[in-house]
């Protein structure tokens, strides 16, 4: 058991997730208790207003949970300061980022405002670690543009390169798939999974593709109006969890194939 | 990094257009003095004739600093409010921070009248006015910042600072009301901005004060470029918001304050210069648009005195619209030539 622990990164207890508005809480998912191994790649699934994005955005602490508790490397999530939690865990958010005349180069680098003195100046080994960032996700040759000259599948590359550059156990990526063609939604995930076996970090990520997490996927996390399942894909399959997770008129879950039908 | 010689570059030639706008500066003016008698002057030494000594030592110098210190000040808050309020159109004077001021004067002047007896007594030194100003930009700025805490919509702050604007202006209506014609072309002149009005003395607090935010601006910058990335990314890098959003603010306040507080209200430089310096070295990076800003800034402000100044004349045009006229179609010009706004 203590064995177990050790090899856990992530861990929740009796979670719940929601708003907090004029005192009123409304609560979207709960009790939600999941453990995540280090070294995996890990895809959220669900189905629209599901909650996803709130357990993401609790998950990476930026709203905090109503109930309960996480962990990260069996410490309380409160316990860290700012400065300790960038170090471990790393982001890569829906929302654009504010100046979009930052060069490729400048943003990743602001991944390394951990490590940097107080200006900010790179030291050579940041600039090193910037530089395996990019190679990575594939854009040393971006390096000098500026991000508004990118396509949306660079800029989802140069946001996982900043979140690289941080160098954190973890990182969690909230919906990278959006916006990006069938071939960049596979290079993405592809990279992710590439991501955690060489470099042993954990990668979560909520996605709504779901044939592509379970094809890639070590754990996957199912989110349904019953509650919150994580288990291998195979598994997954053969619990039929995937049946369950959208109403049934329209499409059906295929288990030979591992993805969705269209009903005729 | 190639990148950094060009920006090396540009600075150089920014501090040589800075030294000879300041050449300029003064040896222009209603007397006409030979460079070589303005260099003996300045070096200490004695000119042809001891008045032009004088009027350089007691008059010329002191402005061309002003200007210096007002142009470069106003510029690196404008840069600061744009960064964290994550808005293009921020500047010291949408965010009413000049209003305040402007309401923190009004009282001062104006209000004796209306409070009168005990206050009336303390009131109208020129410490008062800078004291008032300082406090009344620091309350605006702080209630806006209040207000933003609860929206996150940059164009809802944006109308929450014009609204400020309009109730400080509303309530500076009602006092000239109730001032006296007196008090009231004291309160107007105040408002076209003057570069001219400060002796050695009160420069020297007006340099210690704007010195405290210049630092609290430098101490930002490693701030300011994370949050370029949005607040969110910012908190997971560790930045803890609430404080450099505090020293950002209390920066701020500090330059635009004193600014208004010793020139009065100096319009459009703290908007329009940080996209100059933007378009001039073409990055979002801090550590080379603050000291880019900060020349450029002093540099725009020595010219448009220059022009205020009407060469060869004795007459001397408000600052306030100087600024405006020469700067807001330079302004428009670069955003035509360049097609786009760089943010």
């Amino acid at each position: 058991m203590k064995h177990d622990n050790q090899n856990i990164i992530l861990k929740t207890d009796q979670l719940s997730i929601g708003y907090t508005s004029k005192k009123k809480q409304n609560i979207i998912a709960s009790n939600i208790n999941i453990s995540i191994k280090k070294g995996q790649l890990i895809g959220l699934i669900g189905a629209n207003g599901i909650g996803k994005s709130t357990l993401i955005r609790t998950l990476s602490n930026v709203q905090n949970p109503l109930k309960g508790d996480i962990f990260i490397n069996n410490k309380i999530m409160n316990q860290y300061n700012g400065l300790e939690l960038a170090k471990v865990m790393s982001l890569v958010l829906t929302e654009n980022v504010s100046s979009k005349n930052l060069s490729v180069f400048e943003l990743v680098a602001l991944g390394r405002q951990p490590y940097t003195n107080w200006v900010g100046s790179l030291s050579e080994n940041d600039i090193e670690k910037v530089n395996q960032a990019l190679e990575y996700t594939n854009i040393s040759n971006l390096k000098d543009s500026t991000c508004f000259e990118l396509s949306d599948g660079q800029l989802q590359k140069v946001m996982l390169a900043r979140a690289l550059a941080q160098d954190t156990e973890l990182i969690i990526l909230d919906e990278p798939t959006t916006h990006l063609d069938m071939y960049h939604k596979a290079y993405i995930l592809k990279l992710l999974q590439k991501l955690t076996q060489e470099t042993g970090k954990t990668i979560i990520f909520s996605s709504h593709e779901i044939d592509l997490a379970i094809q890639l996927c070590d754990t996957v996390i199912v989110m349904t109006d019953d509650g919150v399942i994580s288990d291998q894909p195979s598994n997954l399959i053969a619990k039929g969890v995937f049946n369950s997770l959208f109403p049934k008129d329209l499409i059906a879950f295929d288990e030979k194939s591992g993805s969705f039908k269209v009903k005729k | 990094m190639t990148t950094y010689k060009t920006y090396v570059r540009a600075f150089i030639i920014l501090i040589i257009v800075l030294l000879c706008c300041f050449i300029l500066n003064i040896s222009l003016g209603s007397v006409y003095i030979p460079l070589n008698d303005i260099f003996k002057s300045v070096t200490g030494n004695i000119p042809e004739q001891e008045t032009w000594q004088y009027i350089i030592q007691n008059y010329r110098l002191p402005k061309a600093f002003t200007a210096i210190l007002v142009g470069s000040g106003l510029g690196v808050s404008g840069l600061l409010m744009q960064t964290l309020f994550r808005n293009p159109l921020a500047g010291p004077f949408v965010l009413g921070i000049s209003s305040g001021a402007s309401l923190g004067v009004a009282l001062v002047i104006l209000g004796s009248s209306i409070f009168g007896g005990f206050l009336a007594a303390f009131l109208v030194t020129k410490w008062s006015i800078v004291i008032a100003a300082s406090l009344g930009s620091f309350l605006v700025l702080l209630s806006v910042l209040v207000v933003s805490l609860k929206i996150r919509d940059t164009m809802a702050i944006l109308i929450i600072g014009l609204m400020f604007s309009s109730i400080t202006a509303a309530i500076v209506s009602v006092l000239s009301y109730f001032g006296s014609a007196q008090q009231l072309q004291q309160y107007i002149f105040w408002g076209f901005g003057s570069l001219g009005n400060l002796s050695w003395n009160e420069l020297g607090i007006f340099f210690i004060i704007y010195c405290i935010g210049l630092l609290l601006s430098i101490l930002s910058l490693k701030s300011l470029n994370t949050l370029l990335l949005g607040e969110n990314y910012a908190k997971s890098l560790g930045l803890n918001i609430k404080t450099s959003r505090l020293i950002i603010i209390i920066s701020t306040s500090l330059l635009a304050g004193t600014i208004t507080a010793f020139a009065g209200p100096i319009a459009f430089i703290g908007l329009a210069i940080p996209h100059m310096t933007r378009q001039i070295f073409n990055t979002s990076n801090h550590k080379i648009l603050l000291p880019g800003v900060f020349l450029f800034g002093a540099i725009v402000m020595l010219i448009c005195d220059n022009i205020a100044q009407v060469p060869n004349s004795d007459y001397t045009l408000p600052i306030n619209a100087i600024t405006s006229l020469i700067g807001a179609p330079v302004v428009v010009w670069l955003l035509v030539k360049k097609q786009k706004m760089i943010f």
